[in-house]
């Protein structure tokens, strides 16, 4: 089988499109920012699921009448059946109990009643304290790869993981999908998937550049292109794979997981994209520009 | 090439003895590990220590088995309660059927008060008693009875002094735990409730009473509920999902690599046993982000099978044998796929030593599921293989999916 993609050829087309969904991304999260959800707002988010399709005109009523002026529901659930009401006041249990009376008698059904009451500063400092624990994680990638690998593998590496996690970011603000806590999760995971999808490619680069010895630019690259090739299939199966565990949780997973599985499944696809083309393009650049230094200075040496 | 048949008994009996335990203790371990909220609904509650007290992890602990006291009392089973330095307590109480009543347990903690006769007004408060100093002694005829000791002396003989001769009954909420009565003026702090049926019942109001006292104040920072339809609901859904998920991913493997595919399925079943062990041996709770991290490992365990077969596949296009194209391409995956390995540990590790909760608990489950993962997916499949390439059962090339027309002539 051989695929006869010069990756390293287009490498300047693949940066450009690379770039531009970041300044997208990067551009949304500055002008519209995130669609926080209730875990970094203050508040309470009710979830109330009726057993029937919502009848949202009424329900706005019924809360407008218990006190909750131009209330912010809308619908969500499978079936339509889930009221989601936030507010940014402090609803109590026995507030809780209230609401859900006056739904049960309104609507003659026995709703169910999920509640989050929620101080934003919990949300933020786990926020907070998961990127600093990236940012020291990525200082150990750095230091473990530096020495199995080389310093520029290790850099080319954590460059693309936060390529990943901002491409993630950024969709899921151009589009204002909610974010919650278990938001931080999934972008932990394609961290975790990225490093390991970069990490079998570059110790195919290193195996064939020991083997190949390459001097010249076109027989670097043609040995970069040779790695991906060799590792194409591998990275195809098992971004397959992962995906059909993903997508399935996107498509029959519960409401309450859906926007955690979106993230995965476009921060896998990212994680596998950006191995082939910003980590190791970003690998044969720098290598090539220390490369030719070297002969330069070889060169004044020798006369 | 004679076929090997000892090594394809062995073979067999290894893939029994993997699905027959898998298949026959599965549903004991998976009952067994606890779910978070998000998975089977329940209630939880966020405590923080108010400003301008001495909060320390003693203090903290002391005021979490208080709290565990008070649940305890009030009928609630197994409430999970961790402390979260430096001055947050975390309660939850996992599966309750009883919606408004959990709600209301949890949604306030229980106020220990002393009455007078009538039962109407508050004559002293749980913060009244020094903290944790009620405690079970014995009067002179070896009776058991509870000893308490009060903050302020002063305040108690006066109490004591005007309800002479009357009970003064001890609430939990609007739970009366006893009424004992005052015999005399009690000065000094220290008082002795009598009359108690059994050195048990005595333990019981002790402890009560030191649940009443809470060492901290403290406030409710954040709540979260539940109902445990809905969480059912979530777990069901995520079990189908991954149902789906797996049926795919082994329907893949096989038709893809074929014989090793086989093993990788059988190692990936190994995989997903193994991971559930542990999860279950470490008592830890299993949660979306734990979820999150079983997947990335699934995905992990299927890449390291994936690596080996390319590699070994890679090496019979070079035109070498089964058997040595199986030894090279398995030395050579070998390094791969433990740099690939160790890379994402040693991120897991920083992630678990400077992470909180959520994060915290998505780094044991992806360190588990990783270690597993080079147990099944690296070990056990190796060993496998090997079983049936040793055999000489397995040596052609179409085994592992690569055609004839592939081999290159050397």
């Amino acid at each position: 089988m051989t695929y006869n993609i010069d990756f390293v050829g287009k490498r300047k087309l693949f940066f450009g499109i690379s770039v531009l969904l970041i300044i997208a991304g990067v551009v949304s999260l500055f002008v519209q920012q995130l669609n926080l959800g209730i875990d970094f707002v203050s508040g309470t988010r009710l979830d109330i699921s009726m057993g029937k399709a919502v009848n949202i005109d009424q329900s706005k009523k019924l809360l407008t009448d218990l006190g909750y002026t131009e209330p912010n529901a809308r619908v969500g659930g499978k079936q339509a059946d889930v009221l989601i009401f936030r507010t940014s006041q402090t609803i109590t249990a026995t507030k809780v109990s209230a609401i859900e009376d006056a739904f049960n008698k309104q609507f003659a059904t026995k709703v169910n009643i999920q509640s989050q009451v929620v101080d934003p500063i919990i949300g933020r400092e786990l926020a907070r304290n998961a990127i600093i624990a990236t940012l020291l994680a990525c200082v150990a990638i750095v230091i473990y790869v530096s020495i199995r690998f080389e310093h520029r593998f290790a850099i080319a590496a954590v460059v693309t993981l936060f390529y990943d996690a901002l491409f993630t970011i950024g969709i899921f603000s151009i589009f204002q999908i909610e974010v919650d806590v278990v938001f931080i999760a999934a972008i932990l995971t394609i961290i975790g998937y990225s490093i390991n999808d970069t990490i079998v490619i570059f110790d195919r680069i290193r195996e064939n550049f020991q083997k190949m010895q390459p001097k010249k630019w076109d027989d670097l690259a043609n040995m970069v292109n040779e790695s991906i090739r060799q590792t194409l299939v591998r990275s195809l199966n098992t971004v397959v794979t992962v995906l059909f565990a993903a997508l399935a949780l996107v498509i029959l997973g519960g409401e309450s997981i859906r926007n955690f599985s979106l993230a995965l499944v476009l921060g896998l696809i990212s994680g596998a994209y950006s191995s082939i083309f910003i980590a190791s393009q970003i690998w044969i650049v720098w290598t090539w520009k220390s490369m030719q230094k070297k002969l330069e200075s070889a060169k004044r040496n020798f006369v | 090439m004679k076929v090997k048949r000892g090594r394809i008994v062995i073979f067999i009996v290894l893939t029994v003895i993997i699905l027959g335990t898998v298949l026959s203790t599965t549903e004991t371990i998976w009952g067994r590990i606890t779910k978070g909220l998000d998975l089977q609904g329940g209630f939880e509650v966020l405590y923080q220590a108010a400003p301008n007290q001495k909060v320390d992890t003693d203090i903290l602990n002391q005021t979490a088995s208080a709290i565990r006291n008070r649940i305890d009392i009030l009928g609630v089973t197994e409430p999970d309660i961790t402390i979260e330095p430096p001055n947050r307590i975390r309660v939850q109480i996992a599966g309750v059927k009883d919606q408004k009543k959990a709600r209301e347990i949890i949604g306030k903690p229980a106020q220990l008060t002393f009455r007078d006769p009538t039962g109407k007004k508050v004559l002293l408060k749980g913060t009244d008693l020094k903290p944790g100093s009620a405690k079970v002694g014995y009067d002179q005829s070896n009776q058991p009875l509870v000893e308490i000791q009060l903050t302020d002396a002063k305040k108690f003989e006066n109490i004591t002094r005007t309800y002479i001769g009357q009970p003064m009954p001890i609430y939990l909420d609007e739970n009366q735990l006893s009424a004992p009565t005052i015999v005399q003026a009690i000065p000094g702090g220290r008082a002795q409730i009598s009359g108690q049926e059994s050195a048990e019942a005595a333990q019981d109001l002790a402890s009560l009473l030191n649940a009443g006292a809470l060492p901290i104040k403290l406030s409710e920072v954040q709540s979260y509920a539940v109902d445990a339809s809905l969480g059912e609901e979530a777990l069901r859904d995520s079990l189908k999902a991954g149902a789906y998920a797996v049926l795919a991913i082994f329907i893949f493997c096989i038709g893809y690599y074929r014989l090793p595919g086989l093993i990788a399925v059988i190692t990936l079943i190994a995989y997903g046993y193994l991971v559930l062990l542990v999860f279950d041996a470490l008592n830890m709770t299993l949660t979306l982000p734990g979820l999150a991290a079983f997947i990335l490992g699934i995905g992990i365990a299927v890449d390291a099978n994936i690596i080996m077969n390319e590699r070994i596949r890679e090496e019979l296009r070079h035109g070498k044998s089964v058997r040595s194209a199986v030894k090279t391409g398995s030395r050579r995956s070998f390094l791969t796929i433990i740099d690939a390995h160790v890379t994402t540990i040693v991120a897991s590790l920083l992630l678990f030593y400077f992470g909180t909760a959520a994060v915290k608990g998505f780094s044991v489950s992806l360190i588990a599921g990783i270690v597993v993962s080079l147990l099944t997916a690296v070990a056990l499949s190796r060993i496998m293989v090997n079983l049936l390439v040793q055999s000489n059962l397995m040596n052609k090339p179409r085994w592992f999916n690569v055609k004839e027309d592939e081999i290159s002539d050397l």
